[in-house]
C-alpha cells in the first residue's frame, strides 16, 4: 500500500468507527439499477427540484413578500412612478437591478415547468408499464401526493410577484374557494385575511412557498426515493430478467457517473431555456389591481386543464336557504379534480381488485399486453388534453382564425365523447399490436425477398426473429377473467351481488387478449 | 469681396450677421416644415365633397345606401364623422372583403386623397368626430408612458392583451394587434369606436390621456426582448408548449442517448 492509500484508509476507518456505516455503504454501492431512458424521468424531477431549491434561495435574498404600497422608482421606465406592492417592485428589481437576477428568475420558473412536466411524464411511464403494482402502491400514492404538492407550490410561486396575471390567478383561486358550499366564504376570508385581495395573502403564501411546502416536498421525495431503493427498481422483461433479480449497472462507477452527469444535463437544458427564452415577463403585465385584467390570461401549463374545465362549464347556479351554490365553479374546479386525483391514487387497488392479482410484480408490462389499463390511461390523457385545449381557447381562436364559441362547444361535447372514443381505439390498437407480436413470433419478420417455387408459386421469405426478441414477445403472462359466481357452492345467493357483477364484468373486460403463442404452436411451426 | 471684408470688424457686423442667419434659418424652416396647408376655400371643400360623393356612390352605396342611410347589412354613416371614415378606409377595413366576422386590416383600396374626399362627404352629412390634426398627435411631447400603461391596463388590456398583441372576442371576432398601428388610427379608433370597440370620448379619456396611451403603445412596440425570445407575448400558453417540445424533448432525447450508449 502506498502512503496515500494508507492515509485514506485511516481516514475512512476513523469515520467508520464513529458512524459504523461501512457495511451499509458497501452493500449500497453494489446496488444495481436497470437501464432504460424512461427510468430517468424520475431523475429529471429530482434534479429540477434541486435546481428549484438553489435558484429559489437566491431569489429570497431580494424578494420582499409584502403587499404594502410603494411608488416604483426603479430603472424600468414604463412603470416609473406607479403605485404598486413591494412584492411586485422587488420582483422588478430582481429582474432589472440584481446581477443575474432575471436569469435566476427564469431558471426558477422554467425549472418549475420542467419539474411538473417531468412528474407527469414519470407518472405516465409508471402507469402504462404497471410499475405501481404490489409492492409499490404506497410509492404510487406518494407520487400522486408530490404531483398535488407541485400544483399548489406552482400556483403559489407564480402568484408571489403580485403582477396583473398572477393577481388574476389569485382572483380565480379565491372564487374557487368561495364556491365550496356554505363554508367557502368563511374559508376565503380566513385565508385572505378579509375581502379579496387584502394585504395578507402574499406574505402568507410566501411562507408556505419557501418553508412548509418545500419541507413537505423534501420529506416525501426522501421517502419516495428510499422506497425505490428498498424495494429495488422495476425492470422491463428480457432474457435473464426475472421477478427475483435486477439486471443493470452497479451504482459505482457507471450508474453514479451517469446520474451525476445527468444532473448537469438537466441543469444545462434549464439554463439554456432560461438564457434564450423569456418566461413570465412580469414587467409587461403591470402591477395587480382588482379592476384590471388582460386578454389571454392563462395559468402555467399544468393548471391549464383546470382553467379549461372552468371555461367550458355552463352557467349553473342554485339558490337555497340563503346560500348560492355555483355549480359552474364547484364541478369543474373542485369535484372533477377531486375525482381525478382520488381515482389516480386508488388505481393500484382498483386494478388488483379487478384482476384478483395479489402477487408482487417487479417485471414491467409492455403497455399493449394490458389493453384495458393502457386504454384507460389514454382515455384520461385525452380528457386532460381536451380540457387543456379549451384552457387556451382564446389563444387558439386568435392564432388560427377560429371562433372561441366553436372551440368551447367542441370542448363541451368532446370532453364527453372523445375520452371513451380514445378508450375504444386504444384497446383495439393494443389488441392489434398483440396480434402483430403473435405473427412475428410464428412467422418471423418479412425480408422482402420473393421466391418463386418450381411449380410457379411465389412466396415471401420470412426470417425468424432473435431469441432475445422472441423471449420478450412471449414472456408476459395472460390470466383468465375472475370466476365469481352469484351463488356459493351450496346454491345460496352470495351477498353483494351488484359488486360481484361489476367485478366480474370488469375482470372480463380486463382479460381480453390475443392468445399468446403456445409451446405447441412453436413446435408445429418448426416442423413446417 | 474685398470691399465687404473691409467692414468685417465694423460694430454693426455682428448684429447684422445674426439677423441674416436667423432670417435664413427661419425661411428654410418654414419652407421645409409647413406642408402647404392653406385653409381650404369653400370652393375646394365643395369640390372634395362632390368627389367623395361620387366615390361613395360607386364603392360604398350598395351596402350603406345611396344617401349613406344604412341598409340591411351595413350601418348608417350619418353622423359618424370624418375620423371614422379615415380610420375605416385608411386602414383598408372598408370596403369590406369578407362580411362573415369583422372587417380586417388590409391594403387600402383608396389613396389618401380619395379617402379625404370620402371623409369630407360623410362629414358633410352631419357633424361627427373630425380627423385629428397632426399637431394634436404629438404624443412624444405630450404623453406620459407610465400613465398610458395604467390607462391601457384599465381600459384596453382586457381585449387587446397586456402587451397590445390582440385577443379573441366572441363568435370569431377579435381585438386586433396594436403593434405597428399609426398613432392617428389609434386616436381615431378611440374616438369613433370601430366594430366591437367602445367609444372612448374625450370625457372618458381626455385628449392628453389618449396621447399617453399612444405613447405607451409605441413604447410596448419598441420594447426590447429583455428575457430572451418572447414567443408572441401572449402569456403562459406558448411557454407551456416550449417546455414540452423543447425542454422535455431535449431531456428525453438525451436520456435515450445516454441509455443506448451504455450497451
Amino acid at each position: 500500500m502506498t502512503s496515500v492509500e494508507n492515509k485514506l484508509g485511516n481516514a475512512a476507518n476513523f469515520v467508520d468507527e464513529r458512524i459504523g456505516a461501512a457495511g451499509w455503504v458497501k452493500k449500497s454501492l453494489n446496488k444495481v439499477f436497470p437501464d432504460h431512458w424512461s427510468f430517468m424521468l424520475g431523475e429529471v424531477c429530482m434534479y429540477s427540484f434541486i435546481i428549484l431549491l438553489l435558484s429559489g434561495t437566491f431569489l429570497t435574498f431580494w424578494f420582499d413578500p409584502s403587499q404594502r404600497d410603494v411608488i416604483y422608482q426603479g430603472v424600468y421606465e414604463p412603470l416609473k412612478g406607479l403605485k404598486m406592492s413591494a412584492a411586485y417592485a422587488s420582483t422588478l428589481d430582481i429582474s432589472f437591478e440584481v446581477r443575474g437576477g432575471l436569469l435566476m428568475r427564469q431558471i426558477h420558473h422554467w425549472a418549475a415547468n420542467i419539474f411538473m412536466a417531468a412528474i407527469v411524464a414519470h407518472l405516465l411511464r409508471v402507469f402504462f408499464t404497471g410499475a405501481f403494482r404490489k409492492p409499490r402502491e404506497f410509492n404510487w400514492i406518494l407520487g400522486i401526493l408530490l404531483l398535488t404538492l407541485g400544483f399548489v407550490e406552482g400556483l403559489f410561486g407564480y402568484s408571489l410577484p403580485d403582477d396583473l396575471l398572477s393577481g388574476t390567478g389569485l382572483r380565480i383561486t379565491s372564487a374557487i374557494i368561495q364556491a365550496i358550499p356554505v363554508v367557502g366564504t368563511y374559508i376565503s376570508f380566513f385565508l385572505f385575511g378579509g375581502a379579496f385581495p387584502g394585504v395578507g395573502f402574499i406574505p402568507r403564501i410566501f411562507t408556505l412557498h419557501v418553508l412548509l411546502i418545500p419541507g413537505a416536498f423534501l420529506a416525501v421525495i426522501t421517502i419516495h426515493v428510499m422506497l425505490v431503493w428498498y424495494q429495488k427498481h422495476t425492470q422491463f422483461p428480457g432474457v435473464g430478467r426475472t421477478e427475483k433479480n435486477v439486471v443493470g449497472h452497479p451504482i459505482l462507477p457507471v450508474y453514479m457517473a451517469k446520474a451525476g452527469g445527468f444532473f448537469f444535463v438537466v441543469f444545462g437544458v434549464i439554463a439554456f431555456l432560461s438564457a434564450v427564452a423569456s418566461i413570465n415577463p412580469i414587467w409587461l403585465y403591470g402591477p395587480y389591481t382588482p379592476g384590471q385584467i388582460s386578454a389571454g390570461s392563462q395559468p402555467d401549463w399544468y393548471m391549464g386543464w383546470l382553467d379549461g374545465l372552468v371555461r367550458m362549464a355552463p352557467p349553473l347556479e342554485t339558490h337555497a336557504f340563503g346560500h348560492t351554490i355555483s355549480w359552474n365553479i364547484l364541478i369543474p374546479a373542485l369535484i372533477v379534480p377531486g375525482i381525478v386525483f382520488t381515482g389516480m391514487a386508488l388505481y393500484p387497488f382498483i386494478e388488483s381488485w379487478i384482476t384478483g392479482d395479489k402477487r408482487e410484480h417487479h417485471l414491467l408490462d409492455r403497455p399493449r399486453n394490458v389493453p384495458n389499463r393502457t386504454a384507460l390511461g389514454v382515455m384520461s390523457v385525452t380528457f386532460v388534453m381536451v380540457a387543456l385545449i379549451n384552457g387556451g381557447n382564446d389563444i387558439l381562436a386568435t392564432n388560427f382564425a377560429l371562433s372561441i364559441n366553436q372551440i368551447m362547444w367542441f370542448s363541451r361535447i368532446g370532453i364527453f365523447v372523445l375520452p371513451p372514443l380514445a378508450f375504444v381505439i386504444t384497446k383495439r390498437l393494443c389488441l392489434s399490436l398483440q396480434r402483430a407480436d403473435r405473427d412475428l413470433l410464428l412467422h418471423g419478420t418479412e425480408t422482402g425477398r420473393l421466391l418463386r417455387l418450381p411449380h410457379g408459386e411465389f412466396v415471401e421469405v420470412h426470417a425468424p426473429i432473435s431469441a432475445e426478441k422472441a423471449f420478450i414477445l412471449q414472456s408476459h403472462e395472460q390470466s383468465a377473467a375472475l370466476e365469481i359466481d352469484d351463488v356459493d357452492s351450496r346454491g345460496v345467493r352470495r351477498p353483494g351481488s351488484i359488486k360481484n357483477k361489476l367485478q366480474r364484468r370488469l375482470s372480463k373486460a380486463h382479460a381480453v387478449a390475443v392468445p399468446k403463442v403456445t409451446e405447441q404452436e412453436l413446435k408445429e411451426i418448426e416442423h413446417h | 469681396m474685398k470691399r465687404l471684408s473691409r467692414y468685417r470688424r465694423h460694430k454693426a457686423a455682428g448684429p447684422l450677421l445674426l439677423i441674416f442667419a436667423l432670417l435664413a434659418i427661419g425661411t428654410t424652416f418654414s419652407v421645409a416644415s409647413a406642408t402647404v396647408k392653406s385653409a381650404p376655400t369653400a370652393f375646394a371643400r365643395t369640390a372634395a365633397i362632390e368627389e367623395g360623393k361620387q366615390i361613395f356612390l360607386k364603392g360604398c352605396s350598395s351596402c350603406h345606401g345611396l344617401n349613406a342611410q344604412g341598409g340591411a347589412v351595413a350601418p348608417s354613416l350619418i353622423g359618424v364623422g370624418a375620423a371614422s371614415v379615415d380610420f375605416q378606409v385608411g386602414t383598408g377595413r372598408m370596403p369590406m372583403a369578407d362580411m362573415s366576422t369583422q372587417a380586417m386590416r388590409k391594403k387600402p383600396v383608396y389613396d389618401a386623397q380619395e379617402t379625404a374626399a370620402l371623409a369630407a362627404y360623410v362629414a358633410s352629412l352631419a357633424p361627427g368626430p373630425a380627423v385629428p390634426e397632426d399637431s394634436a398627435l404629438n404624443y412624444q411631447r405630450d404623453g406620459s408612458t407610465a400613465e398610458g400603461g395604467e390607462l391601457f391596463r384599465n381600459n384596453c388590456a382586457m381585449c387587446h392583451n397586456f402587451a397590445g398583441q390582440g385577443g379573441a372576442l366572441t363568435e370569431g371576432k377579435y381585438a386586433p394587434t396594436l403593434m405597428g398601428v399609426e398613432p392617428k388610427y389609434i386616436y381615431e379608433a378611440l374616438i369613433t369606436g370601430p366594430q366591437s370597440m367602445p367609444v372612448f370620448s374625450d370625457k372618458t379619456i381626455t385628449p392628453a390621456e389618449k396621447l399617453s396611451l399612444i405613447k405607451w403603445i409605441k413604447s410596448a412596440e419598441a420594447e426590447p426582448n429583455l428575457g430572451g425570445a418572447t414567443m408572441g407575448r401572449i402569456g403562459p400558453v406558448t411557454e407551456g408548449l416550449l417546455v414540452w417540445i423543447l425542454g422535455m424533448g431535449l431531456l428525453i432525447g438525451i436520456a435515450v442517448w445516454l441509455t443506448t450508449r451504455a450497451r
